[in-house]
């Protein structure tokens, strides 16, 4: 069983409430599930969807067809009718909408009146679709009954009952008109955990001993400080709204000087802003971790939608010559842990670490039996308490094998702690003799680079071990690629790589993936972008030039059953 | 007790006669005056000749970029509340490149101490005009005259209710050293303005253009009166007031944040006994 849901409506509708507590539910009776989100940039009207597929396998992906469509709007019915597969359903208000359909795939249910009258208000119009949607994947309510309870505990009883009431009278009038669910539901296994791009990212820095994180809200980074904020509390971190990004890094930078983890996070208009920041955490060493949420440029560009076009920008803006590390996760899964590698790194080589991500990941939810707390690291390198107070002596900057100086926290000893944007000697004092200057970049840059390079995970590899077609791709098109290499496997040897540590460079050392690509017919680069970066960074980086290139620059992701389309011609034009 | 000697830094590469000196004596002898261990306290400075400053001392230093002091100050002193955070920059540096950081700073009352080196002038880039550039005064870059109003920098931070508000005079050192004092011994955001003659390319606000304006604010003057304290900002032109114009005891922002209300956040250890529980969220 393979079921995708589309939820569609006007911004203000809830279109996200009855994705999300479907998503819940599914997750919560143990199917694999993946959502993801096309919005709007406002925050009412328009057309707005959540789609929903869930399985008893994996899924890591959105497909082409829908099998049940919602349709809160008219619009829903107009532009995504033509996408509902071979047994599909499109369930809506006919009243509500003013709009009868006397096709035989349409289901009227009067979500609004039944709202009205069972919950005692039109607004619980949603829960009465969500009922309604489990009535007809034949699934009960017991599930979504907790889910009601926990998310209304605070409202009250009265506010619980009537939302039971509502999604009971949504799920009866299915089962009342005796439609017959064209789904058999898998049995119920544990219960998953169902979490999205941004949250991970926010777990990862909160599971990673983050104390301070500043930014300006840009959608599709919110999400992270949303986060991190709701756990202030219980975890002793800081959450400030900058007044500007500029102001953002220069606070975590402050902070991270002042001796704690600090991070901070925006989309690309935002990091743009970053940028002198960026250089200044290169030149005075000091640790900085920063989320870039990508959606398409340029300027203001498609605010909420998706695009990987700014891999380039990450790896090369802001001026100078400094080390850095970027990471680019696939999953939720990638995020949190990349996140928590991001710290360390940051930490240990005293630089900035870049996690790239971009809309379609940050808002996409997937399953997992669980993340594994055991492969969280957290190593504090910073010099406090005895260990720097027993120093005779302390520079900040000093010069050392492997250009790496023990970072003192202020004011823990009588060692004062000096840095400088200006180039500097080894205390941190301004000076601008050519000696020193090379030293200090020898010690900041190219003493770190060999260790901080062996850090670097070589790309995952899936698929046929010895493959005739290789399809690579970096960032959050790894479950699509994943599936894509599924589907196109049963006559084909194709195999896929994917590269979510990018920077530095992963080396051959420990998986010679050069060597797979070099003995494949065929390899393919899929980005979502215009203009193939990864691609570019490839052949920058390694001489190897891919054969062929996926390009989509829509603002929208990927879709499996097109991608795989898409795969498939180029190999058939071999 | 550190003696003014135990904050002797490096050799400082002011122009000579630079109104820079004598603060720089300025804030030693205040600091030495309050006991501030060089290890106590953090300088955060910016970009231009005033920002060179902590150099030039001995203390915990963070020389960061041009118009950014302020951001820098609020993340260190957000994160380390026990460490006091001295601010200091250039009018072109805080009040140009800066300024959106200085409201909302000011907005904010972080307890951080800012110090303004206002010579009405840039200096490390050599005599353009700067925000606090009397209108009409004609520079390189301004061959017919500055057009743009001169920033009242007093009177900005009144308008809001900046928690203590000052102007000091590079040649008048015991008085300045008194308001430096006075700024670090208060609870909350301080701006202290000083007017500082830049030998080299300002040749109109020399100290001896200052020295005729400045007068001290009187000793019964009423800092809390704000609309007294307004009227007192926008005085310049022939008399020019240096002293405490107005002072607003509000809460700090440190003390409004409660995960910071028992200890500092640096002196806080990372407690990861919980993600077990946060996990579970996700279920």
């Amino acid at each position: 069983m393979d079921i995708s849901i589309k939820i569609g409506g006007e911004a203000g509708q809830g279109i996200q409430t009855i994705g999300g507590t479907l998503a819940s539910v599914f997750a919560r009776t143990g199917y694999h599930v993946f959502t993801h989100q096309d919005y709007e940039s406002r925050v009412r009207g328009g057309h707005n969807f959540f789609q929903i597929r869930f399985s008893d396998a994996p899924v890591m992906s959105s497909r082409d067809k829908i099998d049940i469509l919602v349709a809160m709007d008219r619009e829903s019915i107009l532009v995504h009718e033509k996408e509902l597969s071979e047994y599909g359903w499109i369930i809506y208000d006919a009243a509500a909408l003013k709009q009868k359909h006397d096709n035989p795939r349409f289901l009227d249910i009067p979500f609004v009146d039944l709202s009205v009258e069972h919950g005692g208000s039109r607004i619980m119009a949603g829960t009465v679709a969500v009922g309604a949607v489990l009535g007809l994947a034949g699934m009960t309510l017991d599930v979504l009954v907790d889910i009601i309870t926990a998310a209304f505990g605070k409202k009250g009883e009265d506010i619980i009952r009537a939302n039971i009431a509502a999604a009971t009278v949504g799920h009866a009038y299915i089962v009342k008109q005796s439609m017959q669910s064209p789904f058999s539901p898998a049995g119920p296994s544990r219960p998953k955990m169902l979490i999205a791009g941004n949250d991970a990212i926010g777990l990862g820095a909160v599971a990673s001993g983050c104390k301070f994180y500043a930014a300006y809200p840009m959608t599709p980074s919110t999400g992270i400080m949303n986060y991190i904020a709701g756990k202030g509390e219980d975890y002793g971190i800081i959450v400030e709204q900058a007044e500007d990004e500029i102001a953002a890094i220069n606070m975590a930078l402050g902070a991270s000087y002042a001796g704690v983890r600090a991070m901070t996070g925006s989309s690309g208009g935002g990091f743009a802003l970053m940028v002198e920041g960026l250089s200044l955490s290169g030149m005075t060493e000091t640790p900085v971790v920063i989320a870039l949420a990508q959606r398409p440029g340029p300027a203001t560009g498609l605010p909420t939608r998706t695009e990987q076009g700014e891999l380039q920008f990450a790896l090369y803006t802001a001026h100078g010559e400094f080390p850095r590390a970027v990471f680019a996760p696939g999953t939720p899964e990638q995020a949190f842990h990349l996140t928590n590698k991001a710290f360390d790194i940051a930490e240990k080589y005293q630089i900035p670490v870049i996690i790239l991500t971009d809309q379609y990941l940050a808002d996409s939810q997937w399953t997992f039996d669980g993340f594994d707390l055991e492969k969280i690291s957290y190593t504090d390198y910073r010099l406090r308490g005895d260990a720097f107070r027993e120093l005779s002596g302390y520079k900040r900057h000093a010069f050392t094998d492997d250009g790496i100086t023990p970072m003192g926290v202020p004011g823990e000893a009588g060692h004062p702690v000096v840095t400088d944007s200006d180039e500097h000697d080894e205390e941190g004092h301004i000076v601008e003799d050519a000696g020193t200057r090379i030293k200090m970049m020898n010690k900041r840059l190219f003493r770190k680079l060999p260790a901080l390079a062996r850090e670097i995970a070589p790309p995952v590899f899936y698929g046929d071990a010895e493959p005739e077609i290789v399809i690579a791709g970096w960032g959050s098109t790894y479950g699509i690629m994943k599936e894509a290499v599924d589907i196109l496997s049963g006559d084909k040897k194709i195999a896929m790589f994917h590269f979510s540590e990018i920077y530095p460079f992963p080396s051959t050392d420990r998986f010679d993936y050069l060597k797979l690509l070099g003995n494949a017919k065929l390899s393919i680069c899929i980005e979502n972008n215009a203009t193939g970066q990864f691609a570019r960074l490839m052949r920058t980086e390694t001489g190897y030039e891919f054969d062929q290139r996926i390009n989509r620059y829509d603002g929208r992701p990927f879709l499996l059953e097109q991608l795989a389309g898409e795969i498939d011609a180029i190999i058939g034009r071999l | 007790m550190p003696s003014s000697e135990d904050y002797k830094g490096r050799t400082p590469a002011w122009c000579p006669g630079c109104g820079n000196f004598s603060i720089l004596g300025a804030y030693k002898h205040a600091l030495a005056e309050l006991g501030l261990e060089p290890h106590q306290f953090t300088i955060v400075s910016g970009i231009g000749q005033a920002a060179k400053l902590p150099h030039y001392l001995r203390c915990n230093t963070f020389n960061g970029l041009h118009g950014r002091t302020l951001p820098v100050a609020t993340g260190i002193r957000l994160s380390n509340h026990d460490m006091s955070v001295i601010a200091v920059a250039g009018d072109g540096d805080c009040y140009g490149e800066g300024g959106n950081h200085l409201i909302h700073t000011m907005r904010r009352n972080v307890n951080v101490k800012l110090f303004v080196h206002d010579n009405q002038i840039y200096g490390l880039t050599k005599g353009q005009a700067s925000p606090t550039s009397m209108e009409g005064i004609k520079t390189k870059n301004q061959p017919a005259g500055v057009f743009s109003g001169q920033l009242n920098p007093m009177a900005l931070a009144v308008a809001l209710d900046c928690s203590f508000v000052a102007r000091g005079f590079a040649g008048d050192a015991e008085h300045l050293k008194g308001l430096i004092k006075d700024a670090l011994n208060h609870k909350g955001f301080s701006l202290v303005d000083i007017l500082q003659p830049c030998v080299t390319f300002n040749k109109i606000n020399t100290y001896e253009w200052y020295s005729r304006r400045v007068y001290h604010i009187e000793p019964d003057y009423n800092p809390e009166d704000r609309i007294r304290a307004f009227e007192r900002a926008l005085e310049w032109g022939d008399r020019i007031p240096i002293g405490v114009i107005y002072r607003h005891h509000r809460p700090i922002y440190e003390d409004r944040i409660p995960v910071i209300r028992n200890s500092p956040l640096v002196k806080q250890p990372f407690d990861s006994s919980r993600l077990e529980i946060t996990l579970q969220e996700f279920y």
